[in-house]
């Protein structure tokens, strides 16, 4: 066993909401040191938004935010007061990564911009989370997450096959973190071997319009658009979410060879529609899938979502049980996974987390909470940058480490 | 040509369809020396899926195949076989990574585990990409992509609750897979050693995705997940609405955005009764105000209503289709597509880089290859094996 492999490194992030903080902590979580750059006059929104511990809108309670930042450290510094910037820039100069999700332009307007921090460290590592890039007639877009999936192709295909939309919660923000992570440590590689620093422009809407390969080449070599399908899968039927017992419980049903589809046959017991013609072989029953479904739905509803599941798994047939909120927490293998734990929080008795979803043979990673605002100053202003107790204290007071 | 951020690692791709594909794909585009291990006469199975041009299937002209595996080296190999099996040793010798997705079970009977593995290279990253993950109680169940996103759904809360499409449970594998080699390769440089990384696609949907659900869930019982077409249900407008040609994201996060658009038509009467002080206060007539806001949307294309959110900073957005993002001058702008010229199916635009890095920029130096395109290069240049050996191997299904 190891120390963590990102110890040494040194991050800073002046960045807020999702993205940007998500691939901090993710650094963070492997040793890196990551100093959260923040504000009291112009907070995180996060750290007001629902949900929040309590009546009391306190900053440093808001449940999201726990997640988002873990084990990252906040420094507060107003970046409109000179006497702040100044000392986040001597941060960066003794720091290796740069990270930030501000509209483009923003950071410039500060001095805080790659070319600008280049001048004080030449090897530093700056990525931009951005929505839509740096450049391009539509840079300067207004967005949200929940409304930048809509741009990338995404939503146009997330729905019922009669054209009901589902609505998804900001997928282009963890898709950013976790492509950022990714570059920035190959960045990290490079520098490594060469000494080169660089900057990484990454638009969340293009990772994420990355991620729809097929039916991007589906358009390009058929002229055809995927729309909505459902669960629906062009080679697979059974292929959806079936109906079980209790309420609103549903399991997931796939099959994709003959093989498959005769153990599914024998593991819900051969009843007579199975031998039906228009079930006969995959074209078959991908043409009479609404019938086929109909079917499968009155055998699931007989069992629970895991009685399904067992049923066909034993029999070698795919199939999960859907897990919402509140099962997450009971199903055995996310708790034998510990996709959530426990961490301790000075101001609340032990809260919920979600942890790395990534498992090593060796490597170690921490765990833990978000700071508060401004939690540790000390440490940045005076063992990091040098300034006595007073000076920090002072300039607290005077709203500039604020 | 430049040197790039991973030029120089050498990567084996063990993998089946999407998960691994675009995994060891993102570590081409930045340099890496990957080859593609493929069945003999079958290869993977994206070359089955398409789609194809005209639909006319067809083994080399797959487009989720030609996709996912362009910059790599490809070759055959049996490794079921025992020849088979002892070539990839050889070849895993001098490998910095491997990414696989096959099943656990699968990887043991065939002996080319981890635990094996690492004997033959103890420098070897192994990265394995499965629906549930190498451990716990589910490992060895069977999953495709739909059965791996179960813990996050989507849709109506009174229908079948939806998965995101396309793939997107493999392609979560695959690119927290990429960001985690280079985890494995930072520990490695430390260590000396290589390590078994595990990537459960379900997690990545459960934690990175359904972590916020889970902590609005928690603390105030609201489900963000199944909202149907609308988000939450305590504000209004805040959901995914039809228009005249598609679909229009109206996300209103702050009342006075909604002011300025119930300005922009006009101010209608419905649109603006005292009553409604908050976006809050008018989710309590969302179903009334839905039916009165299509009315005027099913009246406006997107470009249209993309116009008035443009022109008022509005961060409202139309849901772009595959034609609409072709046509993007914002991507057109950044070049994001490339083309890409291939022996068999000739020039298409691709989608192109993630992420445009400033002194090291992803890159397509080579197309897709064809089933055992590399297999003398790898096996006569690099392995010394002779032609007449290649053509033995062949005969007997090895390669």
């Amino acid at each position: 066993m190891s120390g963590l492999p990102l110890e040494g490194y040194r991050g800073v992030l002046l960045g807020r909401v999702w993205v940007a903080p998500v691939l901090s902590h993710l650094l963070a979580n492997f040793g890196a040191e990551v100093i959260r750059v923040e504000s009291m006059a112009s907070l995180c929104p996060v750290r007001r938004f629902r949900p929040i511990h309590g009546d009391n809108p306190d900053p440093d309670l808001a449940m999201n935010f726990q997640s988002w930042n873990q084990c990252l450290l906040s420094a507060a510094a107003d970046l409109t007061k000179p006497e702040a910037l100044l000392l986040v820039k001597k941060l960066i100069a003794g720091s290796d990564i740069v990270i930030e999700n501000y509209p483009p332009g923003k950071m410039a307007k500060y001095g805080l911009d790659y070319k600008s921090l280049c001048q004080i460290k030449p090897d530093i590592i700056y990525i931009s989370l951005s929505a839509v890039g740096q450049n391009g007639p539509n840079r300067d877009l207004k967005t949200y997450g929940p409304s930048l999936g809509a741009l990338t192709g995404l939503d146009s295909m997330l729905g019922y096959p009669d054209g009901e939309a589902a609505f998804e919660y900001c997928y282009t923000d963890p898709v950013g973190s976790v492509n950022g992570i990714f570059y920035v440590l190959a960045a990290l590689r490079h520098r490594k071997k060469t000494g080169e620093g660089q900057y990484i422009d990454l638009a969340q809407a293009e990772s994420t319009t990355c991620l729809m390969g097929d039916a991007i080449m589906e358009y390009f070599m058929t002229g055809r658009e995927r729309g909505m399908k459902g669960n629906r899968n062009p080679y697979m039927a059974p292929h959806n979410l079936y109906p079980c017992k209790g309420e609103d419980r549903w399991a997931s049903i796939a099959v994709k060879t003959e093989n498959e589809w005769r153990s599914f046959c024998d593991a819900i017991g051969n009843p007579p529609w199975t031998k039906e013609n228009r079930f006969s072989d995959k074209q078959n029953r991908i043409r009479n899938q609404e019938k086929l479904d109909e079917f499968v739905g009155r055998w699931t509803r007989n069992y629970t979502p895991y009685e399904v599941v067992d049923i066909l798994q034993k029999a070698g047939v795919a199939a999960s049980a859907l897990l919402e909120e509140q099962e997450i927490l009971s199903d055995p293998h996310c708790i034998h996974r510990k996709i959530f734990v426990e961490v301790d929080h000075p101001k609340l008795n032990g809260i919920p987390i979600y942890t790395q979803p990534w498992r090593f043979s060796d490597t170690q990673y921490k765990t833990g909470r978000a700071p508060m605002v401004g939690e540790h100053n000390d440490y940045v202003y005076g063992e990091i940058l040098g300034l006595s107790k007073e000076e920090i204290q002072k300039l607290q007071d005077e709203k500039i480490l604020h | 040509m430049g040197e790039q951020a991973l030029s120089g690692l050498k990567v084996i791709e063990l993998g089946e369809f999407v998960s691994a594909a675009y995994c060891t794909k993102m570590m081409a585009d930045l340099g890496a020396e990957v080859i593609k291990v493929e069945a003999p006469d079958s290869g993977d199975e994206s070359r089955r899926y398409g789609p194809f041009p005209n639909d006319i299937p067809h083994m080399e002209k797959s487009g989720l195949f030609l996709y996912l595996n362009s910059n790599k080296l490809g070759i055959t190999l049996n490794i079921r076989t025992r020849t088979g099996r002892q070539i990839l040793l050889e070849l895993l010798k001098e490998t910095d990574i491997v990414v696989e997705n096959n099943p656990p079970r699968l990887m043991k009977d065939l002996a080319v585990d981890y635990a094996v593995l690492k004997e033959i290279n103890p420098r070897l990253i192994m990265t394995s990409i499965t629906a549930f993950g190498q451990t716990g109680p589910y490992k060895d169940y069977k999953g495709y992509d739909l059965n791996a996103q179960v813990n996050r759904a989507l849709g109506s809360p009174y229908r079948e609750p939806l998965t995101f499409q396309p793939l997107q449970g493999n392609y979560q594998g695959a690119i927290n897979g990429a960001a985690v080699t280079m985890v494995a390769l930072f520990s490695r440089d430390i260590t000396g050693l290589g390590q078994h990384v595990d990537i459960s696609e379900s997690q990545c949907i459960a934690s990175l995705h359904g972590g916020a659900a889970m902590a609005t869930f928690e603390f105030t019982g609201l489900r963000v997940s199944r909202s149907g077409h609308r988000g939450q249900d305590i504000m209004w407008p805040y959901g995914i609405f039809p228009c005249k040609d598609g679909n229009f994201a109206i996300i209103t996060l702050e009342f006075d955005h909604w002011k300025k658009f119930a300005k922009a038509m006009g101010n209608p009467g419905w649109a603006t009764k005292p009553k409604y002080t908050s976006i809050y206060a008018m989710a309590e007539d969302a179903d009334e105000l839905e039916a009165h806001l299509i009315d005027w949307m099913i009246d406006h294309t997107k470009k249209e209503i993309a116009e008035i959110c443009f022109e008022n900073e509005l961060p409202f957005q139309p849901v772009n289709n595959m034609k609409d993002l072709s046509e993007s001058e914002q991507l057109k702008a950044r070049n994001f597509f490339v083309e890409i010229d291939h022996p068999e199916v000739g020039t298409y635009p691709y989608p192109g880089a993630p992420a445009k890095l400033s002194k090291t920029p992803w890159r397509i130096d080579r197309h897709a290859p064809l089933l055992g395109e590399h297999n003398k290069t790898i096996y006569c240049n690099r392995l010394g094996y002779s032609r007449e050996e290649l053509v033995e191997m062949k005969k007997a299904g090895v390669i």
